[in-house]
Formats: C-alpha cells, sequence, structure tokens
C-alpha cells in the first residue's frame, strides 16, 4: 500500500498533503497539550516499533505471508492523535531512508495509513469493545475487527487516488500520465489483496497484541478503554460540541454561495422550469423533452414556506438564504433535543425498574 | 515451513542493517553530492523528483534518469548496487502492476498478443510508469547513500520542518536499528529452540506474540530514554544545532539543480 513516487500527479500529491498536514497539525497540537516532553520518546520509540513490526512476515491461511502496519495497535495504546504522528514518522522513515513509499507521494500514504486507518482503527475499537473489562475477550474481537477495517479503508481510499488518475491526468491521445487504472479495475484489484490477506495480517497481529497485552500489561490498554478517564485521548471520549458549533456557523455563512452556481441543480427543477428548459436540453438528453404528468399534479400539493430558500418576506436572496439555514438548523436541532430528552427518559426508567 | 518463516523474518532484518551500513560508507566517500551542503542535497533532488514527476514525455523522463545514473557515477555510488538494489526491485513491482495496462488501456491497437491487443497509449503509459518510479527512486536513493541521515533531518529543520517531528525522526530512526536488533535477536533464539515443523496457527502465534514482548520493550525503552532527557535536563524545547554555511559552489550546484528541473519540466509539459 505504500505508494511510490510517479504514481499520482503532482497535484494529487499536493492535496493530499494538504490533508495529511491538517492531520498532523491536529494531532501535534493535541499531543502537545498532553505533555509533550513525555510523549517524544513515546511516540519515537512506539513509531520504531511500528517499522519493526512492519517487518515481520506474517504467514496467513492459504500458505501465504503479509505483514501487518501496526497502526491499530499504535491506535488502541496511544489514542488517534499519538497512532497518526508514530505511523506517520515511520512511514517518512521508510520513505526517506529505505525507498519504500515515495517522497512526492509521502502525504498520500500518511493520509491513507496514518490517519484514515488510525481514526478508522480508533473509532472502530471503541464501538465495538464498549466498556468491557480491560481483561475482555470483547476487546481481543474489536482490536482484529478495527484492525481489518482499518486496513481496508486505507486500501480503499489508496485504490480512490489511484483512480482517479487516469480521469484526470492524460495526454491529447488519452494516453494515462500517471497511474492507469481507472477506479473499475483499480478499486477491485487493490481490495482482493487486502480483503483477503492484508486486512487479515493487520487483525491477527492487533488481536494477538491485545491478547498479549490483556496478559502482561493491561495498563497500556487502559488510556483508550473508556473504562478510566486518563490524560489525552480520556479528553477526546468527552466530544467537544464547540467546534462542531464552530463548522456548522461557517457552513451557515456559506450559505449564501450557492446563489453563485447558474441555473438549477439537475433533476430539481419545478415544472415551469422544465417546460422551459425542454426543448434546449432534450436535444443534449439532460432533461426529459415534455413534463411528466405526475410532476405536473403533484407540483402543487405542497408550498414551502420558504421557496427556492428565500422567504417573500427578505428582498435580499443571500439573507434569505441564511435565515432558511438557521431556521433549518434550528428544526434539527430541536428534533434532536426531543429525542435526546425521550431516549434520557426510557433510560431512566430502565434503571428505575 | 517454520524455517521459511522465521528465516525471512530474519532476513529481512539483515537487509535493513546492510543498506544502513551501505548508506554510511558511501556517505563519507568523495564525490559530486558529498560536496554539496546538505540542504542543497535535499532541495535540489527534491526539485529533480518534482520535474520527474511534471514531465509528460517519455523522452523527458528518460533524461533525467541519464542525468541520475551520471549523478551517482559522479558521486561514487556503485552502479551495480543501484541495479541490484534500486532498479530491479522497483522494475519487479511496478513492472507487475504496469504490464496489464498495455492490454486494456484503451487506444489505437498496434500490436496483438493472441486475441489481445495491445495498444499504443497502454504501451506508453506503462513505459511512463516504470521510467517515473525508476527515475524518482534513483534520485531519493542517491539522496540517502549520499548524506549521512542526521544532516538529511538537519537540512529538514532548515527547511522550517517542526523542531518536534525532527527530533522524533532522529529518534525513531535510532531505536528502529536496536528493535530491529532486539527483534532479530528474538527470532533467532526461537529458531534455535524450533526442533520439527511450526503449523501456521502456532507460527501467528509466535509472530504475536514477539511483537507483544517487543512492544513490552519498546514502552520499557521509551521509559528510560524519557528519564534520561530529564537527567540531561530537558525542559520540552528542542535545540536543534545548524552551523552549515553555504559556499559559492553550493549557490551554483542548487541553481544547476533548479535549471535542470525547470528546463525538464518546460520540455516534457
Amino acid at each position: 500500500m505504500h505508494i511510490p513516487d510517479g504514481y499520482l500527479s503532482p497535484s494529487t500529491c499536493g492535496v493530499l498533503y494538504v490533508g495529511a498536514g491538517a492531520g498532523w497539525y491536529g494531532a501535534l497540537k493535541r499531543v502537545k497539550r498532553a505533555l509533550l516532553g513525555r510523549v517524544i520518546p513515546l511516540i519515537s520509540v512506539f513509531a520504531a516499533f511500528s517499522f519493526v513490526v512492519m517487518m515481520f512476515n506474517l504467514p496467513l491461511p492459504g500458505g501465504t505471508t503479509g505483514h501487518a502496519l501496526g497502526v491499530t495497535i499504535a491506535a488502541i495504546v496511544l489514542g488517534p492523535s499519538g497512532a497518526i504522528l508514530a505511523l506517520s514518522i515511520a512511514l517518512a522513515i521508510q520513505a526517506l531512508f529505505f525507498g519504500d513509499g515515495g517522497i512526492t507521494t509521502l502525504g498520500a500514504n500518511c493520509f491513507n495509513m496514518a490517519i484514515i486507518a488510525s481514526l478508522v482503527a480508533y473509532a472502530s475499537y471503541r464501538l465495538i469493545a464498549a466498556r468491557a473489562a480491560l481483561t475482555s475477550r470483547r476487546r481481543v474481537v474489536a482490536a482484529a475487527i478495527a484492525g481489518y477495517l482499518a486496513v481496508n479503508a486505507a486500501a480503499l481510499i489508496a485504490a480512490v487516488e489511484f483512480g482517479i488518475q487516469p480521469m484526470l491526468f492524460h495526454d491529447a491521445s488519452g494516453t494515462p500520465l500517471y497511474a492507469p487504472y481507472p477506479l473499475s479495475i483499480a478499486v477491485p484489484a487493490m481490495m482482493i489483496g487486502h480483503l483477503t490477506f492484508a486486512g487479515l495480517a493487520e487483525a491477527v497481529i492487533s488481536a494477538g497484541l491485545v491478547a498479549y497485552l490483556q496478559v502482561a500489561d493491561p495498563a497500556l490498554l487502559r488510556a483508550t478503554s473508556g473504562v478510566i478517564a486518563d490524560g489525552d485521548d480520556a479528553r477526546s471520549t468527552a466530544p467537544s460540541f464547540r467546534r462542531l458549533w464552530i463548522m456548522i456557523a461557517v457552513f451557515m455563512l456559506l450559505t449564501p454561495l450557492g446563489i453563485l452556481a447558474a441555473g438549477r441543480a439537475w433533476g430539481e427543477w419545478s415544472p415551469a422550469e422544465l417546460a422551459h428548459a425542454a426543448s434546449s436540453a432534450s436535444t443534449t438528453g439532460l432533461a426529459p423533452s415534455t413534463v411528466p404528468a405526475g410532476l405536473q399534479r403533484l407540483a402543487s400539493f405542497w408550498t414551502a414556506p420558504f421557496p427556492a430558500y428565500a422567504p417573500a418576506f427578505v428582498h435580499s436572496r443571500g439573507f434569505g438564504y441564511l435565515l432558511s439555514a438557521m431556521f433549518g438548523i434550528g428544526i434539527v436541532l430541536i428534533f434532536s433535543l426531543v429525542a435526546r430528552s425521550l431516549a434520557a427518559r426510557s433510560r431512566r426508567k430502565e434503571s428505575s425498574a | 515451513m517454520s524455517r521459511s518463516f522465521l528465516e525471512s523474518t530474519t532476513v529481512g532484518f539483515g537487509r535493513a542493517f546492510t543498506r544502513a551500513m551501505l548508506s554510511e560508507t558511501t556517505a563519507q566517500q568523495r564525490g559530486l553530492l558529498q560536496s554539496l551542503d546538505p540542504r542543497v542535497r535535499v532541495v535540489g533532488l527534491f526539485a529533480l523528483v518534482l520535474a520527474v514527476e511534471l514531465s509528460r514525455k517519455i523522452a523527458v523522463v528518460a533524461a533525467l534518469l541519464v542525468v541520475a545514473v551520471v549523478m551517482a557515477v559522479a558521486s561514487r555510488v556503485s552502479i551495480f548496487t543501484l541495479a541490484k538494489r534500486v532498479w530491479l526491485i522497483a522494475l519487479g513491482f511496478t513492472g507487475v502492476i504496469a504490464l496489464p495496462a498495455i492490454f486494456v488501456t484503451p487506444g489505437r491497437p498496434i500490436a496483438a498478443l493472441g486475441t489481445v491487443a495491445i495498444t499504443e497509449q497502454g504501451l506508453r503509459t506503462a513505459a511512463l510508469l516504470v521510467l517515473r518510479v525508476e527515475t524518482a527512486v534513483t534520485f531519493t536513493t542517491l539522496l540517502v547513500l549520499c548524506t549521512p541521515w542526521s544532516h538529511v533531518l538537519k537540512a529538514l529543520r532548515a527547511l522550517r520542518l517542526p523542531k518536534e517531528a525532527i527530533v522524533m525522526l532522529a529518534m525513531t530512526y535510532r531505536y528502529v536499528f536496536l528493535l530491529v536488533e532486539t527483534a532479530s535477536q528474538m527470532f533467532e533464539s526461537r529458531r534455535s529452540r524450533t526442533v520439527g515443523v511450526l503449523k501456521p496457527q502456532g507460527q501467528r502465534r509466535m509472530a504475536a506474540r514477539t511483537a507483544g514482548v517487543l512492544l513490552s520493550k519498546s514502552f520499557a525503552l521509551s521509559d528510560n530514554v524519557y528519564l534520561a532527557m530529564q537527567s540531561r535536563g530537558f525542559r520540552g524545547d528542542v535545540q536543534v544545532l545548524s552551523d552549515w554555511r553555504l559556499t559559492m559552489w553550493d549557490f551554483i550546484a542548487l541553481f544547476g539543480f533548479l535549471l535542470a528541473g525547470s528546463f525538464a519540466v518546460w520540455m516534457g509539459r
């Protein structure tokens, strides 16, 4: 899964460097907040450990061998931020020193194997292990599934990166300039190997390591267990709603951008727009040539309070969009608050019974 | 079966050591790249890798490969070593991936292999991919073989990579070899105690347990490193020494690298 130089276009590499950079920045910030001095040797040694684990040739069913990434155990022991940094460091050394993976594709490799894989591994492990005891067998199963999912998620993202190359980058004669296979070939070709062998290798090593730690050093599983709140990752178990609010506010402010787009989204025509566009669009096959009878009949069945995201009393279209966004988010919030209070009430009833 | 599994992993560990040793000895020799400031080497060779990626013509990428070979000879890097350790491995890996493209890429058929047509576009994309990978990996290998790891890191620091990242890269590199040696010894001792055939399930269990013991040792090691850092007065602020001075020769070389890269991109556009 280590993508060498030459497989991805420089612009794809650039975009993925930016994506990976955002992940590194976030992870470094979280780790710094925890306690940088203590964390530096921990992450460094864990990166070295991941590097060595990648060299283990693991015998797999069917007589073949595969190697694990070590990302799942990193996410379980260090949490997602630590795992992102440790794996990125290991991948950087592999690329810079051992020629395993390219330099221009280092961002892509870190994005796939350090960031996506760490996040998928951590989320699925936490979800499946829930609040099971540290020595519970459920944690071993959770680690195996998390490892399998993490490697396959990373492989899928890599396959998509490969698959979009011929579509976006080819010369005038149609010769693909980078990875030559379209999504229809790249995705199955990549996934067959990972769904069968590579995913299995990560599952085996992750489950084996968790089982070993349960006996030898269960304290190492505590940080991300959700059983006892502790350190950096315990904070991450309580989601920060402040960031979510900021993101929602930013998206809300960006809603008037929709006005910039000319025309109407495909398939969202009103009968009048469809009738108007029919003559020109039908020649290109973009829209039906006549207005369907059902659409004509049902169009006036429901009249929205804010038609076209602009209430009748608002004259500015931009402000209308903003108001519609606030109104929509408000309704969603009211629904979620009602659902939350109903769920809390039913939980209270269960516990009192 | 059990011998081959234990042996193949131990051989992999040995390869890492050989590569490190080769790099140390080549970096000490007097040659073209070794005579340049490490920052110029890093920037210049990265620029050439980028030029390889941006060039869209086979002839231009091939010309850059020739530049890489000339640079290797001038830097006293053995062509035989490059061929054996870099070109053959990259050809094997990328060749397998590129080969089917000759047949499946839509385009103008120029020959037929039985009932399957070979297309011109397929041949060109496969050739471009293989050449690109070979050329880029040659430039990267030249950087690594001609520059001690500590200098690569210092050069990256000069390019404004965060100090924390540099320290972690340096520390990881150091402990990779310690852990590789530890793992190698664990496999070796297990091999010496293994009589008969170890079933695949037993092999998997053994690999997971070895990794587990290695993990425990890694944690103990990180504790010791932290204590050592504290005892030397580490207070969370990372210091990196930087005492290089660029000479006229470095500036000329940097100009040469950038000119060659830009010319290749312009010719290969």
